[in-house]
């Protein structure tokens, strides 16, 4: 039966119908939706894991011991599993292992737009790219086979524009291959020196031998059309270039864009007039036709960075683009913003009452970097807040130390952050730590981690204390604040970045969205009291407007929270 | 030929039902379709754009400058953003709810004034419609997005039973009433 689906939901129906035993994966936009609608088929076991890192080696384990296995990520993630892949390349697999990278060109949810080929080419690891939701689901299955038959992990790269697009697809029934038995290996899985120095020839020509492949294998194609223009593309590059040109180009389709064929790519070069590379990012399969030593053009003509579209690549190559009407006036942007009765907000609004140096790190909380709370001064990647704060304090010492914080959440503490506070224990810097602890991995869309004691199905799971593992490490101060409650907040601060050692504070309070979380009734405002002093505007809630000189309150988004009510010295919001 | 349809709105007002519905309707009437839907950081309540197409065979999941046929906002502002989106010939159904964007709320801009005029003076067909109204009077303010689904269903040609059906395929049972009610005040308001 056909039905419209997610492409990542459509990848997850791979898995299944491959019959992959085990999903462990880190949530990040856009990879996490495979994860979840993998989480929904009983066969398969799945999880949370507490980062990428963790994630690929539990799937390695899976693999070892003879089962297909799959981990997924965002491209930033793939960073943090660096370690465990270029050496799985070396190990090979047992049962198939699938890897999912998600990159995000254009940079919807992120906070770089790197290029995850890189990492496929440098690990040589071989990495397929489905361009919509059919070709995820059949390269999944696909790939699990090429995974047992060239003894590798294999790389499936996804982007955002095939990872959250719907398109047309049919299922199968799923078909689980005979058990692979593990056997010791000791040559082969024990990565030392000895053993991995006999490895790598070995990697070397599994590469020679998966370039012959990519010379004839079910994920390139080409598309002969008109001969004036020939297209090498992959991705949702394809789309674009088949929304553009139609049958009017001869297009090149690469589904496996490493290894990259050789005979195929000058073959079709030979055919055509002009040859052009249409690619997303970093210029990967025009430099390999440059060494091919063939006359190409890419980035001369498209750009390097962001998102392609169909009339980008028609404006570029000198195609008609649509025409379009455009009001003469500038729009006020619509920014995302923290959510009403966001537990954030109170601790966000208390640092920068206090003028604090922020030092932030990646969540929703990292909307406290904008007005009018424009806190975070710093943000760079999971887990970066505590290391950067420690490094800040020890060159800076009494200058710093008294208002400077890391804030990092409760999903990215765990993920990263846990090593960085333990080096702020072990090397005695006297930073104040924040963990913002509101339940759950939140700008991902609700994940469970190992804080929440539930699992990625909603059981009841094991559940790590915030503050059973501080005081672990050796913290004296460990205070827990509500950041619903500005008084205890500022008290609590004041008295953590004034003490002469290490502390944490867990500001604690779940997510406004999760569902298990009542809420109060909107607040009202007393007409008479109010006197339009804007007061209650400096927290940044986007369920409070001014009209006509007195505060608003949207019904439909207000939840209560009372955090407004404590801006307000004339009592004008009321319950 | 492909036809487009963009549904704007601000991250939290239920444009992803409004795009399920349809992506369920359009297939079931024999047409190849792509709904595309950008997840994460900008559902926070910022700007946000999900695109339909539909036709023979669709390639591209995205809709680009001077593509869409219609443009549904479920926000006023919204609209005005993305209207060099539309074919010349296009036309906008909006809801005419405000929501004061961040810019507005903190004082650093305003929300502007009569944006239906100067989006009609530019020689679009704008169709404006209380639907918050609508939606209260079906019973809740969260079925804006089918009273929008309605007001649409006016200007494809698939007939009303099929629209109704798919409503009936992707509702659960508790909230069909309402949500039918919705529906057809959005169709037939004037």
């Amino acid at each position: 039966m056909k039905q419209l689906m997610l492409g990542n939901k459509a990848f997850a129906r791979g898995l299944y119908e491959a019959g992959c035993s085990l999903v462990s994966s880190y949530p990040g936009t856009p990879s996490t939706e495979v994860t979840e609608e993998a989480a929904k088929y009983d066969e398969i076991y799945c999880e949370w894991a507490p980062n990428e890192k963790v994630a690929m080696e539990v799937a390695f384990g899976a693999s070892l011991a003879g089962k297909r296995s799959f981990c997924g990520m965002k491209h930033v993630g793939l960073n943090v599993a660096a370690d465990p892949l270029y050496t799985a390349s070396y190990t090979g697999v047992n049962g198939g292992m699938i890897i999912c990278v998600a990159d995000d060109a254009g940079m919807h949810s992120s906070q770089n737009e790197q290029d995850s080929r890189h990492h496929a080419i440098a690990s040589k690891v071989p990495m397929l790219e489905p361009s919509d939701s059919a070709e995820a689901l059949d390269f999944a299955k696909k790939a699990y086979e090429m995974s047992e038959e060239f003894d590798t992990p294999v790389i499936i790269k996804m982007c955002t524009r095939v990872a959250h697009s719907q398109s047309v697809v049919e299922t199968s029934e799923r078909v689980v291959p005979p058990a692979i038995p593990y056997e010791k290996n000791i040559g082969k899985y024990v990565m030392m020196p000895g053993n991995a120095i006999r490895r790598h020839p070995i990697v070397e020509e599994r590469t020679r031998k998966l370039t012959e492949y990519a010379e004839n294998c079910p994920f390139n194609r080409v598309e002969m059309g008109d001969t004036r223009i020939g297209i090498i593309t992959h991705s949702t590059s394809y789309q674009y270039a088949k929304e553009v040109y139609g049958d009017s180009a001869s297009i090149l389709k690469l589904g496996m864009t490493n290894p990259l064929p050789v005979k195929m790519i000058k073959d079709f070069a030979s055919k055509v007039d002009r040859l052009v590379v249409i690619e997303e990012l970093d210029p990967i399969i025009e430099n390999h036709c440059r060494q091919l030593g063939l006359e190409v053009e890419g980035k001369n003509v498209l750009p390097l960075l962001g998102e392609f579209s169909q009339n980008l690549i028609a404006s570029k190559l000198g195609e008609a683009v649509p025409e379009y009407k455009s009001l003469d006036e500038t729009l006020p942007n619509r920014p995302p913003v923290m959510c009403a009765g966001c537990p954030h907000r109170g601790m966000f609004y208390t640092l920068s009452k206090n003028k604090c140096t922020v030092l932030g790190d990646i969540g929703c909380y990292t909307l406290g970097a904008v007005p009018p709370l424009s806190a975070i001064e710093m943000t760079l990647c999971m887990g970066a807040s505590i290391g950067a704060a420690h490094g800040f304090n020890k060159v800076l010492g009494k200058e710093s130390e008294g208002k400077t914080v890391a804030v990092i959440g409760d999903s990215t503490f765990m993920h990263s952050g846990m090593t960085g506070l333990a080096n702020v224990a072990y090397n005695q810097s006297n930073s104040t730590i924040i963990i913002l602890d509101n339940s759950i991995t939140g700008m991902t869309g609700h994940q469970q981690n190992p804080t929440t004691g539930y699992n990625i199905k909603g059981d009841p799971a094991g559940k790590i204390h915030l503050e059973n593992l501080c005081r672990s490490m050796g913290f004296n101060r460990i205070a827990i604040v509500d950041p619903y409650d500005l008084a205890q907040c500022d008290r609590v601060l004041k008295e953590e970045l004034a003490a002469e050692e290490p502390s944490v504070i867990i500001s604690r309070r779940p997510c406004a969205l999760l569902k298990y979380v009542k809420h109060n009734p909107p607040l009202k405002v007393d007409e008479d009291k109010c006197v339009g002093c804007k007061s209650c505007m400096r927290i940044g809630c986007p369920a409070i407007s001014i009209k006509n000189k007195k505060a608003v309150i949207d019904n439909t988004l207000c939840v209560g929270c009372g955090v407004c009510q404590q801006m307000c010295r004339f009592d004008a919001l009321q319950n | 030929m492909t036809k487009n349809i963009m549904i704007v709105g601000v991250g939290g007002q239920g444009s992803l039902l409004a795009s399920k519905l349809l992506g369920h309707l359009l297939l079931q009437e024999g047409y190849d379709v792509k709904v595309s839907e950008v997840h994460g950081m900008s559902q926070r309540g910022g700007s946000v754009v999900t695109y339909v197409r539909f036709g023979e065979k669709v390639y591209s999941p995205i809709i680009d400058k001077g593509e869409a046929d219609v443009i549904v906002s479920f926000e006023k502002l919204e609209a005005a953003r993305y209207v060099e989106y539309l074919k010349k010939d296009g036309r906008i159904v909006v809801n005419t709810q405000e929501i004061d964007p961040m810019p507005v709320i903190i004082g650093a801009a305003s929300y502007p004034e009569d944006l239906i005029g100067k989006m009609e003076s530019l020689g679009i067909t704008v169709d404006a419609m209380d639907c918050v109204s609508l939606a209260n009077e079906a019973g809740s303010s969260k079925a804006v997005n089918i009273v929008l689904m309605g007001r649409l269903s006016r200007y494809f040609d698939i007939p009303e039973e099929k629209w109704i059906q798919a409503i009936k395929d992707c509702i659960p049972e508790k909230f069909l009433e309402m949500n039918l009610k919705a529906f057809a005040l959005g169709r037939a308001e004037n």
